[in-house]
């Protein structure tokens, strides 16, 4: 599957067949280069089409999250949740679930020829990064969108409404630096061998501060007396964490890429 | 917390020392195995080097 | 046939200062030990036992440095494209790893001996370790993973400049994790006495020289590996019954041809299945 440059107007002045298209290296030479944002744009649109008409990521991921959870139930024969343990339950099925999504992440375009597409294109080859990113951070909030009322059904003690906020910027934090940290380890090990196995290997000890600073947010929050909102100390390690592997992952990508 | 008198504490320490002590040898002998494969391959390279030059001398007659 | 790689031959040998380092690591390490059981006195609070002190530390300061080390050295691999950066990185990260292992080791004795557990999730040090640990510990199964030689050093650089910036956050966050719960089990590094300052410090030079020495060891016999394998590629061009002594690796080949070569059975040394490149024209490197 080529990826997707935007059609090309003709330029003014340039003599062409009218009602033929432009294609190829004349379009590229004709026009500038679509700027890295209009880029993403297009790769993170064909992301999610292609992931609604499959729904090869968020539906099993979904399931998995609410499975994890009955297996918890049995697992730690509790019927109900607070504090410590409720955040602890809620952040590794996140997490294990993320893994499913990770490792679906690039396999289309490993199989598919999809890279090869992409790397013909004349873009910048980081807008494959920020794409796919995008779209694994989005796939996380949709996944959330299930599996926290799930929790909160299930397993869940005390009331969930007024500590949502605070929850949803947790939420949010530790998402863009999974997605950041998945992305980046998707890329590095979709062609090799073993793939699914050595991608959960590499990305879950990377992903241990946004362990800590997820599950020491949300476990106040959880707390059977509402103890007050998430710790700023927390919060500011998620911020750190995404700033600092942001731009390491969006400065090495491109080495993943090179063929 | 109190010190641990010499004849509890020392068997841990002289064990600490010991095992970084381990880690140096086994990493030396492990190079030590390695150098002795590449010394038998570059004693089969010179007998095969010492072969070539015999057959591309020609024989006398 | 590709071009290999520039011949190794041409270039300074790594073999060169290796026995004057490895004499100066021998007389730093034996002045270490001779401070630490002769000279230094008892620690009041936890007596002969706290002398762990002067392995542990310098073990796990050397570990750390050696892995940023491993990221830095990976970013020269990167932005040069010359693989013997990544063979220094592959190398630092190796020994980091070793010496990793033995800070868990010592750390775990000296909680036994302090607390009577060979575990506390309370000393952040020895958490922070286990994490490295078991993130490096992937490096070597990712590199075997991928055939290409130079898709394997370049995505190995990637993951190394990753966890190189990864191993101080992650130390920030497993402390603040554990700050309120416990004072710290193992032993504060600041406000030592001046003779316990003393011993560590040499202590710790002594673990440095030993690093580089056993860097510079493990270089020396890499290169000169690749410097075998050249020849027997010289000598066996013609030749395809020459058996080879050893298989496939996960350690870096600097001499390796930039693209797969095509190989005869048995030629060029290695027990190696078809390459699956693609059929794209390679790119200059940057």
């Amino acid at each position: 599957m080529s990826a997707p440059t935007p059609a090309a107007p003709p330029a003014p002045g340039q003599t062409t067949t009218p009602g033929q298209p432009l294609s190829g290296p004349a379009a590229a030479a004709v026009t500038a280069p679509p700027g890295i944002l209009a880029t993403v744009g297009a790769l993170l649109r064909k992301e999610l089409r292609v992931e609604l008409r499959t729904l090869e990521s968020v539906p099993g991921m979904s399931l998995f999250a609410v499975t994890t959870f009955v297996v918890f139930h049995f697992a730690l024969n509790q019927s109900s949740v607070d504090g410590d343990l409720a955040s602890g339950i809620l952040w590794v099925t996140l997490l294990f679930a993320a893994m499913l999504g990770v490792n679906r992440l690039f396999v289309a375009d490993a199989e598919q020829g999809g890279f090869d597409g992409f790397l013909l294109a004349p873009v910048d080859r980081s807008a494959l990064f920020l794409a796919k990113a995008a779209a694994l951070l989005i796939y996380l909030l949709v996944l959330e969108v299930v599996a926290v009322p799930a929790f909160a059904l299930l397993l869940l003690l005390p009331p969930l409404h007024q500590a949502l906020p605070d929850l949803l910027l947790v939420l949010l934090l530790a998402d863009i630096g999974i997605a950041v940290i998945g992305t980046l380890i998707a890329a590095m090990t979709v062609r090799t061998r073993a793939r699914d196995l050595l991608g959960p290997l590499l990305a879950l000890p990377l992903l241990v501060p946004v362990i800590i600073g997820g599950a020491r947010a949300t476990s106040p929050l959880f707390a059977l007396t509402h103890a007050g909102g998430s710790p700023a100390r927390w919060l500011g390690t998620l911020g750190l964490y995404d700033l600092v592997f942001g731009l390491i992952a969006y400065a090495v990508f491109d080495f993943l890429l090179e063929e | 917390m109190p010190g641990l008198p010499f004849h509890t504490a020392g068997p841990y320490v002289f064990a600490a020392y010991i095992v970084f002590f381990t880690l140096v040898v086994v990493y030396v002998a492990i190079m030590a195995v390695r150098l002795t494969r590449v010394q038998r391959e570059v004693v089969a390279l010179t007998e095969l080097a010492r072969q070539q030059q015999m057959d591309e001398t020609p024989p006398t007659p | 046939m590709a071009r290999p790689a520039q011949p190794i031959s041409a270039q300074a040998t790594y073999g060169s200062g290796l026995r004057k380092l490895t004499i100066a690591a021998a007389a730093l390490m034996l002045l270490a030990l001779t401070m630490v059981f002769f000279w230094v006195p008892n620690d009041a609070d936890q007596g002969f036992l706290q002398k762990i002190f002067y392995i542990h530390v310098p073990l796990a300061i050397i570990s750390l440095c050696g892995f940023v080390a491993g990221g830095v050295l990976a970013i020269f691999h990167l932005r040069t494209g010359d693989r013997r950066w990544d063979m220094r990185s592959y190398v630092a990260i190796h020994l980091s790893l070793v010496f990793a292992v033995g800070t868990l080791i010592t750390g775990s004795i000296w909680a036994r001996g302090s607390w009577g557990h060979w575990w506390v999730w309370s000393e952040p040090t020895l958490v922070s370790f286990l994490i490295v640990f078991l993130l490096y510990a992937t490096y070597q199964p990712l590199r075997f993973a991928i055939e290409d030689p130079e898709r394997q050093a370049r995505y190995a650089s990637v993951f190394a400049i990753t966890c190189g910036a990864f191993v101080p956050l992650n130390f920030l966050a497993v402390r603040l994790s554990t700050q309120y719960l416990h004072p710290r089990v193992l032993g504060e590094t600041s406000n030592l006495p001046w003779k316990f300052a003393l011993t560590f410090y040499v202590s710790l030079l002594a673990m440095t020289v030993l690093f580089v020495a056993l860097w510079k060891f493990e270089m020396t016999a890499k290169q000169t590996r690749a410097q075998v394998r050249t020849l027997r590629r010289l000598l066996t061009e013609d030749r395809s019954d020459f058996v080879p002594a050893s298989g496939r690796s996960a350690a870096p080949r600097p001499d390796a041809p930039l693209t797969p070569a095509p190989t005869t059975p048995g030629s060029a040394g290695r027990v190696h299945p078809p390459a699956p490149a693609p059929a794209l024209t390679r790119t200059s490197p940057r």
